[in-house]
């Protein structure tokens, strides 16, 4: 089963992942044009609108609870932020 | 795996240029009579990788820099019997098109003591002071960003040096960044010379960010964290019962593990409402090696009046279970080899009330100035725990009421957008 698994599977899934990879270094046809974009552009928009605030509040409650880390998104993603 | 699984796979794919979905009909067809998989595989892999090589070498467009700011802000946080207010200062400047740096300047005063640290010595006083300074280097669709920062108490100091990667992706909707962070505390203890431990932490981050639709961002994060050495807060003692004291109990100091390693994951969504606001959500699990599990929900409505007000609304519900070595009532001295009765190891918790109002206007005509906004922030907490007592009630050992407190967290803060 393994190896059936393997013949008809990995080669072309390691190909798609290698395409999906290099694919994402383009720029081209995004699903949301640029022009499309000023909603989310807009800082209501923003996860972290008033960054001096936000570190703040992050600061204030894992000081208080035993719970840390991934706070905050990534940022931007709309080439707006 | 015939061509049209192919030509499906493909499609599937985030973003393919429009010009290279052509190539896809070069792939040759399948006829299992002609050749085994194997074989029509090896023959198609050169084609896919040509097409994914035409794909990377497609246009790129910038990102940009974070925007130019100053911030000032007053906050304070009172409850639990602690009040701790101060200033901070933040700057941002950008240096020509591709370099922006920041810096903050941070104070906490601090005052009262919680109940912790009542129910075994006084109130107390003090300062801690956070210096930091960062550079964000911005290279066509890469921003990179290298911060500094120290944060100096009088029985402590810690100093961090953290290094951030984030990407745009797929016509910039997509954003991934990925960080490392390194930091380093020496602890003291007021009233002890010679008390000076020490502990590393090593943080490494994971984010991603999608525009879904042009009304709709998801975000989902991810932070390992390790530390290693000194763990205990000095002050933190646990209790435990010894019938010949005139309370029934003692305290004596808190044992916790030299090292922990901790995962928090976090999905958020922003939408924009039709009617220039929006609203967002969060949800974050969290789990340590010390037993800890935790969920954290968020959501809130932002809304606008003119062009110059923002009011926003929001709630946040926190809780989590107890560290595994917590108890908040030992049999006897030294009973197990860890032992915590530090209330944020324990079960319980809390639910956040906030509001902010932000009003934006302009204080001079300087073709430099953007844009000016005065804001406060202000959330009411409560905190609710399941099995830590409040001491400071006199009732029987073990009997004591649960303790709950609630606090109040303000931020008043100016910005001026340049």
């Amino acid at each position: 089963m393994k190896s059936l698994f393997k013949r008809h599977y990995i080669k072309p899934a390691l190909t798609l992942v290698f395409g999906l990879l290099m694919s994402g270094c383009a720029s081209i046809e995004p699903w949301v044009q640029p022009y499309e974009r000023e909603n989310l552009a807009d800082p209501i928009m923003s996860m972290n609108r008033n960054p001096v605030a936000s570190s703040y509040t992050h600061h204030a409650f894992q000081a208080r609870e035993g719970a840390r880390g991934a706070e905050g998104g990534a940022g931007g993603g709309c080439g707006c932020n | 795996m015939g061509q049209g699984a192919v030509v499906v796979a493909i499609n599937n794919m985030p973003v393919i240029p429009r010009g290279v979905w052509g190539l896809v009909h070069l792939l040759p067809p399948y006829n299992s009579k002609d050749f085994g998989e194997r074989q029509y595989t090896a023959k198609v892999l050169p084609l896919i990788c040509l097409i994914v090589i035409m794909t990377w070498c497609a246009t790129t467009q910038a990102a940009v820099l974070p925007q130019e700011r100053s911030d000032a802000m007053y906050h304070s946080y009172q409850g639990g019997g602690m009040s701790i207010d101060g200033p901070s200062i933040l700057l941002r400047k950008n240096i020509g098109n591709s370099v922006s740096v920041t810096a903050n300047y941070y104070v906490d005063t601090i005052s009262g003591a919680s109940i912790d640290v009542l129910a075994t010595a006084s109130q107390y006083q003090e300062e801690r002071t956070e210096h930091s300074v960062g550079l964000d280097y911005l290279r066509n669709k890469t921003l990179m960003n290298l911060s500094y920062t120290t944060s100096s108490e009088n029985d402590f100091e810690a100093t961090s040096i953290s290094f951030g990667l984030s990407q745009d992706f797929f016509g910039d909707l997509t954003t991934l960044s990925i960080g490392y962070a390194r930091g380093n505390d020496e602890v003291g203890k007021r009233g002890d010379d010679n008390f000076l431990e020490q502990a590393d932490r090593q943080n490494y981050r994971l984010g991603l960010t999608q525009v879904v639709t042009k009304n709709m961002i998801v975000g989902l994060s991810f932070e390992n964290i390790a530390d290693e050495g000194y763990l205990n807060n000095p002050y933190r003692s646990v209790r435990f019962i010894d019938e010949s004291s005139a309370r029934g109990y003692r305290f004596e100091t808190e044992a916790y593990p030299t090292t922990r390693t901790s995962n928090a994951a976090a999905l958020s969504a922003n939408y924009y409402l039709p009617y220039r606001a929006s609203l967002y959500a969060e949800a974050k699990v969290f789990s340590d090696t010390w037993g800890i599990d935790a969920n954290t929900y968020k959501v809130g409505y932002i809304h606008t009046f003119t062009d110059d007000w923002i009011i926003e609304l929001r709630s946040r519900f926190y809780s989590q279970d107890k560290a595994d070595f917590y108890q908040d009532l030992y049999q006897r001295s030294e009973e197990f080899n860890f032992r915590a009765r530090d209330k944020e190891m324990s079960t319980f918790s809390n639910v956040a009330l906030g509001f902010s109002v932000s009003y934006e206007f302009r204080f001079s005509a300087a073709n430099w100035l953007k844009k000016s906004s005065i804001n406060l922030d202000f959330d009411h907490v409560r905190f609710a725990y399941d099995d830590f007592r409040n001491v400071l009630v006199d009732a029987p050992v073990g009997d004591e009421p649960l303790y709950e407190f609630s606090a109040n967290i303000t931020r008043l803060y100016v910005s001026i957008f340049y």
